[in-house]
């Protein structure tokens, strides 16, 4: 089934809202090998002028991937996992993710086009604080790889 | 922790931070527990190469999130100073088994201006590229 040519301009219901906790974001650092101890140290993090441990940059992407899975779960959308590539990511961000964040994050389906068969499918998740002040938007390009 | 970095004394081209890295299948593993990210192409050589893969690939969003690290220790550690980050995921990272695999970052900066600086990043595994168009905003002192 092809990718849904209707699909750009279409809006996801904003996913649960998802509480960023002090181990979490110490466990992603660690992960993507970040050393700062603004990432892993509370105390170093106040000192700094935060609320409590900052998240690393993609940090995002795990608040983002829930809005991803609406996406790709939508029959409707026509994207057959199993052919899908990560092609392009992008963040955005009005402020850095802190421990103890309440984020929401609403899915748009920005563009839609094909190239030699594939599919482009660009999708931008905007994120924001339990207050509704925007904290990031996650935008991302999937490759859909057309059937052979 | 050193100074902020600021734009006065910064010229494009400059090489701000550089960092080499050593990948084992157990940075993939923990990188699939922090995402949440257990696509088994990342840690099955059985199930990558029965989808026409060579072998075990690391995740592009850990090699994405690793290559600004660099970046964020040039920046005080301050991952707040990180206004943008984008990548373009052009060419796959094989880790070994055995061996592992070997990427370095290269930090540069593009660009200088009022809101504070692009550094275009070069990262490359076994002498080729493996993101493009690999850009960091970000706010100097």
């Amino acid at each position: 089934m092809p990718v849904n040519a209707e699909l750009a301009g279409r809006s996801y219901p904003s996913a649960p809202p998802y509480l960023v906790a002090r181990e979490k974001v110490r466990e992603f650092a660690r992960a993507v090998l970040a050393t700062s101890p603004l990432n892993l140290d509370p105390d170093a993090a106040r000192a700094a002028g935060y609320a409590d441990v900052v998240a690393p940059p993609t940090f995002a992407v795990v608040v983002q991937e829930h809005t991803l899975a609406q996406l790709l779960g939508d029959p409707d959308a026509g994207i057959d996992f199993a052919r899908v590539v990560h092609g392009d990511q992008r963040f955005t961000f009005s402020r850095p993710i802190v421990a103890g964040d309440e984020l929401t994050a609403t899915l748009t389906v920005t563009s839609v086009k094909s190239l030699g068969g594939h599919s482009m499918v660009t999708a931008e998740s905007a994120i924001v604080d339990a207050a509704g002040s925007h904290v990031v938007t996650a935008i991302s390009t999937l490759v859909v790889r057309g059937e052979e | 922790m050193s100074a902020l970095p600021s734009a006065a004394g910064l010229a494009v081209g400059d090489v701000v931070a550089e960092r080499d890295y050593h990948l084992t299948r157990d940075t993939l593993v923990r990188y699939a527990g922090a995402s949440g990210d257990f696509n088994p192409i990342h840690y099955r050589d059985d199930v990558a190469r029965s989808v026409g893969l060579e072998g075990v690939l690391a995740h592009g969003m850990l090699t994405m999130g690793l290559a600004v690290q660099p970046v964020v220790d040039w920046l005080g550690g301050d991952s707040g100073r990180v206004l943008d980050y984008q990548v373009r995921f052009t060419r796959p990272v094989l880790v070994d088994g055995e061996t592992g695999a070997d990427v370095s970052v290269i930090a540069k900066v593009g660009v200088i201006d009022d809101a504070g600086a692009r550094i275009d990043l070069t990262v490359t595994f076994n002498g080729e590229t493996v993101l493009g168009k690999a850009q960091v905003r970000v706010a100097l002192a």
